[in-house]
């Protein structure tokens, strides 16, 4: 999608008709006058966005961190200022940490495995075969689907129920004789969380597919084939030519998915509801603001989900615009 | 090393020569593997949908239906049918808006950019990435407060605002690509802002107004956080009703499955049919994809 076209150097194109102007009016105060003429409609055109994303973004978040930052801990409750003090009190508990301990887990096998599944998708059909378009329709289906109804079938999928009560996989496992392999799934204490990111995969992978596809065919022919008539070998070729250059496609599929999977919810709802098991940030968060109802403390786990996002995609952001215009001159 | 040189020559789609034919054969069985992975719940959902109620048990999890039975589909249409008709009643105007919100954000910030727009631009795209959790606590006070909350209206404006981030992004790219000298013609002629906008850049606006109704669909439509602190019984969605007909312990699997699949039609027809909409929509997430 971004290919030349997302450059600002060509959206700059735009604004080239104010060169001339500029040179024909000699006074200051004309100048202004007409760069206002020339900004000034644009600026409200997208005025009403920068308002509502205002108000909606950046003002709810001000609101949301005022009250974390407050004692509100019942609705009624006024609040007054007690800085830090609902930050560091979350830790104390031992919901918090095990929530927190779970997200990570999650997050590193579902970041992990829709990274490499969905790399190897892209390697398959990399250099086509038959049936392409079957097979990439397939493994993208997932994406269209919502995590709800995903969670349906996985839950039937992964239910933890003994093998003669158990209705998913376990049940095919004891139908092949794959006995071992039957397992507690999402309601193990140590591997749950694991499990748990295993319907994430199957939903994502495909996104991951599809990113790796565009990354491997946007590499030129003449690359690989250079590297080829240097006597590299097919993974020679993948590994010294092809890969080094899939690292923005790789950064943005870590970010997309790693963002995903630390704010987490509906997923974990429909397959566990709000069992302490499968407990993560988001679904504590819940419980708290509309079970416990306290706004306070809920305020502060949305805070840091929000602080956990902000640290990779802020930085991911600053380096994507900055990538783009250093491309664009 | 050098024999395996044909593999270069294979064009995508196509056959393979003689060498790489084990090497295509190998590839092809680790794809319908996979493809069976992928294909797995699926199996699972209309197999199981089609099951009478006394065969949707441990037993027979992994068979085919011995009797293939509407029973479980006519109970999950009756208990998803108004939610079907909420989501839909929430998703076209909330796609539709910012949509229309997008378009006109991407023309200013590809084509007509006024000074601090990339860091405006930014902004707005750090918007799509923060977790509604972030926000949900103000959103619902200020929907209780000015007593909106109950319809359906507290939600189609969270899936306008915050879709307008993504629809800024598809428009803002698809403009950049628009030819230079067609918008310069016609600011020449001396059509300003709006009537530029109006003759020249919305005419061709088409493919990036697919891409963003599809995507803001499919994404308003999957929703369930939202969904759920910000609508009540008469206006849940059908992703809560989903989730209230599955969570229920009394309702068999057939039921569950079917309205899982019911759920999801809408969307995987979009999905089927418009895949390379789909697909761009997608990509636009992932910036330098």
């Amino acid at each position: 999608m971004s290919g030349p076209a997302t450059r600002p150097g060509a959206a700059e194109g735009g604004t080239g008709p104010r060169r001339p102007t500029r040179a024909r009016h000699g006074s200051r105060g004309r100048r202004l006058r007409t760069r206002v003429r020339s900004w000034g409609p644009s600026l409200l055109l997208v005025s009403p966005s920068i308002l509502l994303i205002g108000i909606f973004v950046y003002g709810m978040i001000g609101w949301n961190t005022r009250l974390a930052l407050s004692d509100q801990h019942r609705p009624t409750d006024e609040g007054s200022f007690v800085g830090l003090d609902n930050f560091v009190a979350l830790w104390q508990e031992a919901r918090w940490p095990a929530a927190v301990n779970n997200a990570i887990v999650f997050t590193v096998v579902f970041v992990g495995g829709a990274l490499l599944l969905g790399w190897l998708l892209g390697l398959l059909l990399d250099k086509g075969i038959r049936g392409e378009p079957v097979f990439r329709t397939l493994f993208l289906a997932p994406m269209a689907v919502s995590f709800i109804a995903t969670g349906v079938v996985w839950r039937w999928l992964m239910n933890p129920a003994p093998a003669e009560r158990a209705t998913g996989l376990n049940a095919l496992f004891v139908h092949v004789n794959l006995d071992f392999l039957v397992n507690t799934w999402w309601t193990a204490p140590d591997l749950g969380m694991a499990a748990m990111a295993l319907p994430a995969i199957w939903q994502l992978s495909g996104y991951v597919m599809a990113l790796f596809l565009a990354g491997f065919r946007g590499v030129p022919a003449e690359l690989r084939e250079a590297a080829r008539v240097d006597g590299c070998s097919e993974w020679g070729v993948y590994w010294h030519v092809v890969m080094p250059r899939l690292r923005p496609v790789t950064l943005s599929a870590v970010i997309i998915i790693g963002h995903m999977s630390l704010k987490v919810f509906d997923l974990i709802i429909a397959i566990a509801g709000q069992q302490i098991v499968a407990d993560v940030p988001a679904v504590y968060m819940w419980s708290t603001v509309f079970e416990v109802r306290d706004p306070a403390k809920g305020a502060t786990i949305a805070s840091y989900l929000l602080v956990a996002v902000a640290v990779f995609v802020i930085p991911y952001l600053v380096w994507t615009m900055r990538e783009e215009r250093s491309e664009g001159r | 090393m050098s024999q395996r040189a044909p593999e270069r020559v294979v064009a995508p789609g196509g056959g393979t020569a003689g060498t790489t034919r084990r090497g295509q054969a190998v590839k092809f069985a680790v794809l319908i593997v996979l493809a069976a992975f992928f294909l797995m719940p699926m199996y699972v959902l209309v197999a199981t949908g089609f099951k009478p109620f006394a065969e949707a048990t441990a037993a027979r999890a992994w068979l085919l239906p011995r009797e293939w039975s509407m029973e479980g589909w006519s109970t999950a249409w009756t208990a998803l049918a108004p939610g079907l008709w909420n989501s839909v009643r929430m998703v076209v105007p909330a796609a539709v808006v910012s949509a229309v919100l997008g378009s006109l954000n991407g023309y200013v910030m590809a084509r007509w950019r006024f000074p601090g727009a990339d860091t405006v631009f930014t902004l707005f795209l750090f918007g799509m990435f923060i977790p509604y959790q972030a926000v949900m606590i103000p959103l619902q006070q200020i929907m209780v407060s000015s007593g909106l909350m109950g319809g359906l209206f507290p939600l189609i404006l969270a899936h306008t605002v915050y879709g307008i981030p993504i629809c800024t992004l598809i428009f803002r790219n698809y403009y950049a690509s628009i030819p230079h000298t067609l918008i310069e013609a016609a600011r020449v002629d001396g059509a300003g802002l709006l009537r530029t906008y109006a003759h020249v850049v919305l005419p061709v606006s088409a493919p990036a107004f697919a891409v963003t109704l599809i995507w803001q669909f499919t994404s308003a439509w999957n929703d369930f956080l939202f969904a759920v602190f910000l609508t009540g019984p008469q206006s849940w969605p059908v992703t809560v009703q989903l989730n209230n007909v599955a969570g229920s312990m009394v309702v068999p699997y057939n039921q569950q499955m079917a309205a899982a699949v019911l759920a999801s039609l809408p969307t995987l027809v979009i999905y089927l049919v418009l895949g390379r909409y789909f697909m761009r929509g997608l990509m636009a997430g992932a910036l330098k994809g």
